[in-house]
């Protein structure tokens, strides 16, 4: 029995595509590697097994692990819409960018994305206890960053050049989670309802491990990273839309 | 939900016909089988100098002699013939497309700046309006639109354009989201040299329809998108407006953005949405505009529907997914995503 | 003597097992319906308006008013109301004179339409968390801009704008004079727009030296009595506003009764105390649209052509033609006043039976500009019955720019549309000037209702052009297309340009 088989995709739309993975899954196999991957939709979603790994060769199109639920999927490419849409456990790891509203309802798990990502990128991530997605972007975020956000744990490095937030609705009507941010954040960026803080010393020990383990899936020193200052964004009330409604 | 495609060869080489279909194909997903389109530009240089006028007759006996006197009251027609097309299982021939080479006859509107494109436009307009079996559905120079109800690959195969020679190539895959699937309803929407493909839906079409007819134009294709085409001839070609200040009027910055720019900046923004407000687009869209010898790719202000682009040698590629492109151009290089409601323009070298 | 005595209007009864004899009843109505008499309060009826007054301060709720309490034998034709009338005319022989607006059962073309939503083909918009765009310019706007781009791609602005107005909600106070309220109702209104960032009119009663603070939110009006009309308040204003009609009263002038002329409206309107002012008909300068042109040109040549200048008519019939000449006279807004408008006098006949709906009036309006090519000459304002953020929204589909309330931000002031404002006995101290009455109304507390009362439509239109997708106001106006009519007949759907629901 192999744990470990090779796909070429080339040319293969994303339902066969996917039954191989599954059918591979369920034969035990624990790595899959996945070549000439081009734009096709939809792998991996709604598959489980904690301890399989599934690499992507290319530029997968959107809705990649949406609902995943346990592997870790790593790209060599960028990744499109909604990597990691609704992804309740597992990793996912993008050697690249990625487009619009990565992580989009993310309920569990963990998204690295080594550059860029595109808008809304974080939207109405959530939490339960320990259940708490992560999503970590090494380089820039466009406007509505953590938009609707009611949990999680969002980082924003800043290491491809650019700086990590130049367009607004950072946190717009976040009511729950964290939103850190690697140097200062003009107010004028934040959303409705964030407010933001320096982060303090502890607030920093707090996601050194996840820097620590975003660094060393690519490869980069994170020493800098631990000793830079950072902008914690975080909900300026629980309730921030009380004050709009009344009763007849 | 539709997939959009542009390619500029800022030289003007030939960009292969077939490798656009494969793009478009990729994008499958996004379109629903009702429609797909493209348009070339440069396609035809031994009458460059003629407006091709590409129509769909509904009954070549029944229609077509109406509209030969009509295009002979206006001008010369140099030379007409059938758009060859090759029968696909999956496309049901309800036209047949045909292509006039036309030169307006200038004398007859001794008051307009532009008398050409004025007599054309105004050909356009009556003809689609009165709806007598005949529709032009591409009126510029030296380039074409070829659409159907169908799919990409299928339309393509359809008028075979691969055969096609085009510096400059926009296609699109279609999903309607308000009228059915028909031949004129696909995109590319052209008028003149200007050319459009559009993944969206405009909300404010009932205030934009209304403010362009105000200036002459009808709609009559029963889809969003045509007022793009009219927008953009309005206000670059008879106002005068650059590519760049006419995608400012159509997706300007929002008053906060322009509280905060210097005096100078905030008067000229502030101007173009006092003057431009009924041409202000909202809803989500991605649109690639075209001419003869620029190419723009442009979003909503606040980015509701994916667009990017990539560079490789002379060649912009703009789209609505990297995987469109990559299969264009394998090695294709700088892809970005360009800002909410920012152009993106290429232009021809030389 | 043969008419007798008509029915009581309303009938006023305390439960007597409420009443505390706390005499707040009493000491509120302005009217005479109430006197103490040894341990009982003693109730004449027949003197109630069913203004509320003793109703909102009993504080047992002991206060019940019942309408119409003796029965006519009911007729379709021969309504109360007109049986009451002929009573009148044949008691007085004189013009009937009523308040506020029509109050006649046409149907309301408002009610007729309903709003577009997203669904799936493109998304609704959240206020809440993304921008929202309400903010509009009034005035002249230009068809095109002459722009000069230089190599680096800096880009020069050529073209000159015209002044324009600047407001951040498309809602505004309409002309309500002093005189026909009182001076602290205007302050409370003036307190509120120019915390909102928007504009309220002076009316034809000049404006009052205690409201010059607030002159940067302020449109004077320049109506045919000429009231208060001098250099001085003409550089006040942010803009100035030519009444030619009202819809409440189509070809006639403001109607002021000598019960509300007191000493300092006397004063201001350089007018006699006591006497009614009755304006002009027309503007006795303005007998045909050229002369109009020239009130507009002169108003700017005196104001250094700095302030926009609006031009008021009532909907009739001819609106649409009437605007065009409107647009091409150098005016910068059109505002058109439907035959809902309130007022404080009005004859009865007018009020109810001269003039056209709003609704059908911005339309024809707005479609007629456009058509000629001229519709980036004028704002139109919208004004006439707007009760709630659905009129504004769908107003605003039907061509409007803005709209100008007058009843609503009365009522948030506490007025319960009694109809009884020409007796200058105003139970609230809105309508008179009566300075015991009118003591009444604190100025900072009201301006906060008015406020609110903005503020929540405001809040409201945000989600409803969310909701339609839309996210900047100028995508809303005029467009039609996001209304459908709800059994409205073919002919009106045409002149509304909008299609019937289903389609």
């Amino acid at each position: 029995m192999l744990t470990s088989i090779r796909i070429d995709a080339k040319g293969l739309h994303y339902t066969p595509l996917n039954q191989k993975i599954r059918a591979a899954i369920a034969d035990g196999v624990k790595e899959i590697i996945i070549d000439n991957v081009l734009g096709q939709r939809f792998i991996g979603d709604g598959i489980r097994g904690d301890d399989v790994t599934i690499t992507l060769n290319g530029v997968p199109g959107g809705d990649l692990a949406m609902f995943m639920s346990g592997p870790t999927i790593v790209v060599h490419g960028n990744a499109d819409h909604a990597p990691g849409n609704t992804m309740d456990k597992g990793r996912i790891f993008i050697h690249g960018s990625a487009g619009d509203a990565v992580a989009h309802s993310m309920r569990g798990g963990r998204v690295y994305v080594r550059d860029n990502i595109g808008y809304r990128g974080g939207i109405h991530m959530k939490q339960y206890m320990e259940k708490r997605p992560i999503l970590v972007v090494g380089g820039a975020a466009r406007a509505f960053l953590g938009e609707y956000m009611a949990g999680g744990l969002l980082i924003v490095l800043g290491l491809t050049g650019i700086p990590p937030i130049t367009e607004r609705g950072v946190g717009s009507g976040i009511h729950g989670g964290e939103i850190f941010v690697r140097g200062p954040v003009d107010n004028y960026y934040l959303g409705v309802g964030a407010k933001q803080t320096p982060a303090t010393k502890d607030e920093i020990l707090m996601i050194n491990p996840v820097i620590e383990d975003f660094a060393q899936v690519f490869g980069i020193d994170a020493t800098p990273l631990e000793a830079s200052e950072y902008t914690r964004i975080a909900p300026a009330s629980t309730r921030p839309f009380a004050n709009k409604y009344t009763w007849e | 939900m539709c997939g959009i495609i542009g390619v500029l060869d800022k030289r003007r080489e030939s960009v292969d016909g077939v490798k656009i279909k494969e793009a478009l194909s990729m994008m499958n997903e996004r379109g629903s089988g009702e429609g797909a389109g493209y348009v070339a530009y440069g396609i035809y240089p031994e009458y460059k100098d003629y407006f091709a006028l590409h129509i769909f007759f509904d009954n070549i006996r029944e229609n077509k002699a109406a509209l030969d006197t009509l295009l002979e009251k206006w001008g010369t027609i140099v030379h007409d013939e059938q758009i060859k097309t090759y029968e696909q299982p999956n496309i049901r021939k309800v036209h047949t497309p045909w292509r006039y080479f036309f030169r307006p006859d200038r004398s007859l509107m001794p008051k307009s700046t532009t008398p050409d494109e004025d007599i054309v436009t105004h050909l356009v307009m009556k003809i689609n309006a009165e709806k007598n079996g005949a529709l032009i559905f591409s009126s510029g120079k030296n380039l074409g639109v070829f659409k159907a109800a169908g799919w990409p690959e299928d339309v393509a195969d359809f008028y075979r354009i691969q055969d096609y020679q085009g510096y400059l190539w926009l296609a699109h895959n279609r999903y309607p989201t308000n009228t059915p699937g028909w031949w004129g309803g696909a995109h590319p929407f052209n008028l003149l040299n200007w050319s459009v493909v559009h993944n969206g839906e405009i909300t404010s079409y009932g205030t934009n329809r209304r403010y362009i007819e105000s200036y002459g134009y009808k709609c009559t294709m029963f889809t969003d998108t045509e007022v793009v085409a009219y927008l953009v001839d309005l206000l670059v070609r008879k106002h005068g407006l650059s590519e760049k200040m006419a995608v400012r009027a159509l997706a300007p910055p929002f008053w906060e953005d322009i509280d905060r720019m210097p005096p100078k900046e905030q008067e000229l923004n502030r101007a173009i949405r006092l003057a431009y407000g009924s041409a202000l687009m909202n809803g989500p869209f991605a649109i690639c505009v075209a001419n003869e010898n620029t190419l723009v790719g442009f979003t909503d202000r606040i980015k509701l529907r994916p667009l990017v682009t990539g560079e490789y040698g002379d060649r912009l590629y703009i789209s609505s997914e990297e995987a469109a492109i990559r299969r264009m151009e394998p090695d294709v290089d700088n892809i970005t995503m360009p800002k909410a409601g920012e152009p993106v323009i290429g232009r021809v070298i030389s | 003597m043969t008419i007798g005595s008509i029915p009581l209007r309303f009938k006023v009864e305390i439960d007597p097992d409420q009443c505390m004899l706390c005499g707040r009843c009493v000491e509120n109505c302005s009217y005479g319906v109430f006197r103490k008499e040894g341990d009982t309060i003693r109730v004449n009826s027949r003197n109630c308006v069913a203004c509320h007054r003793c109703s909102a301060f009993c504080p047992r709720d002991a206060i019940s008013i019942y309408e119409k309490p003796t029965d006519y034998r009911s007729h379709p034709v021969w309504t109360r109301e007109i049986r009451e009338a002929v009573f009148n005319q044949a008691k007085t022989g004189k013009i009937i004179l009523a308040g506020m607006g029509n109050a006649l059962p046409y149907p309301i073309i408002f009610d007729r339409l309903v709003l577009d939503a997203c669904q799936v083909t493109n998304p609704s918009i959240d206020p809440l968390r993304e921008p929202m765009e309400l903010r509009t310019y009034l005035g002249k706007k230009p068809s095109s801009l002459s722009l000069k781009e230089s190599a680096d791609g800096t880009v020069e602005l050529i073209t000159k704008l015209s002044p324009n107005l600047q407001i951040e909600t498309p809602i505004m106070v309409g002309h309500m004079s002093y005189g026909a309220i009182s001076l602290n109702a205007q302050t409370a209104i003036a307190k509120a727009v120019s915390r909102i960032g928007t504009f309220m009119g002076t009316g034809e009663g000049g404006l009052h030296e205690s409201l010059y603070p607030y002159q940067n939110n302020m449109i004077v009006q320049v109506a045919s009595g000429r009231f208060g009309v001098d250099i001085n308040y003409l550089e006040r204003g942010a803009a100035i506003e030519i009444k030619i009609g009202q819809g409440a009263k189509p070809g006639l002038g403001g109607h002021l009764p000598g019960e509300k002329i007191c000493a300092d409206v006397s004063r201001t309107r350089m007018i006699p105390e006591g006497s009614d002012a009755i304006s002009p008909a027309p503007h006795h300068d303005i007998y045909s649209i050229e002369d109009l042109k020239q009130l507009v040109r002169s108003l700017k040549e005196a104001t250094e052509w700095k302030k926009p200048v609006f031009v008021k008519i009532a909907a009739v019939h001819n609106s649409a033609a009437i605007a065009a000449g409107i647009a091409r006279s150098s005016a910068d807004a059109v505002v058109i006043d439907g035959f809902r408008g309130g007022t404080g006098a009005a004859p009865r006949v007018f009020r109810d039976h001269v003039g056209i709906p709003v609704e059908a009036a911005v339309a024809s309006v707005d479609a007629k500009l456009r058509q000629q090519g001229i519709r980036n000459k004028v704002s139109i304002i919208a004004s006439g019955g707007i009760r709630e953020s659905a009129d504004v929204a769908k107003i605003i589909c039907l061509g409007a720019d803005a709209v100008y309330i007058g009843t609503s931000a009365l009522v948030a002031m506490g007025c319960r549309v009694c109809g009884t404002c020409y007796r200058g006995q105003c139970a609230w101290g809105i309508a008179t000037q009566n300075p015991e009455l009118t003591k009444r109304l604190d100025p900072d507390v009201e301006s906060v209702h008015v406020e609110n009362l903005i503020h929540g439509w405001t809040l409201e239109l945000a989600e409803l052009m969310g909701a339609a997708g839309i996210n900047s106001i100028e995508s809303l106006r005029g467009n039609r297309d996001r209304l459908r009519g709800y059994m409205l007949d073919e002919g009106l759907l045409n002149v509304l340009d909008v299609k019937t629901v289903g389609a």
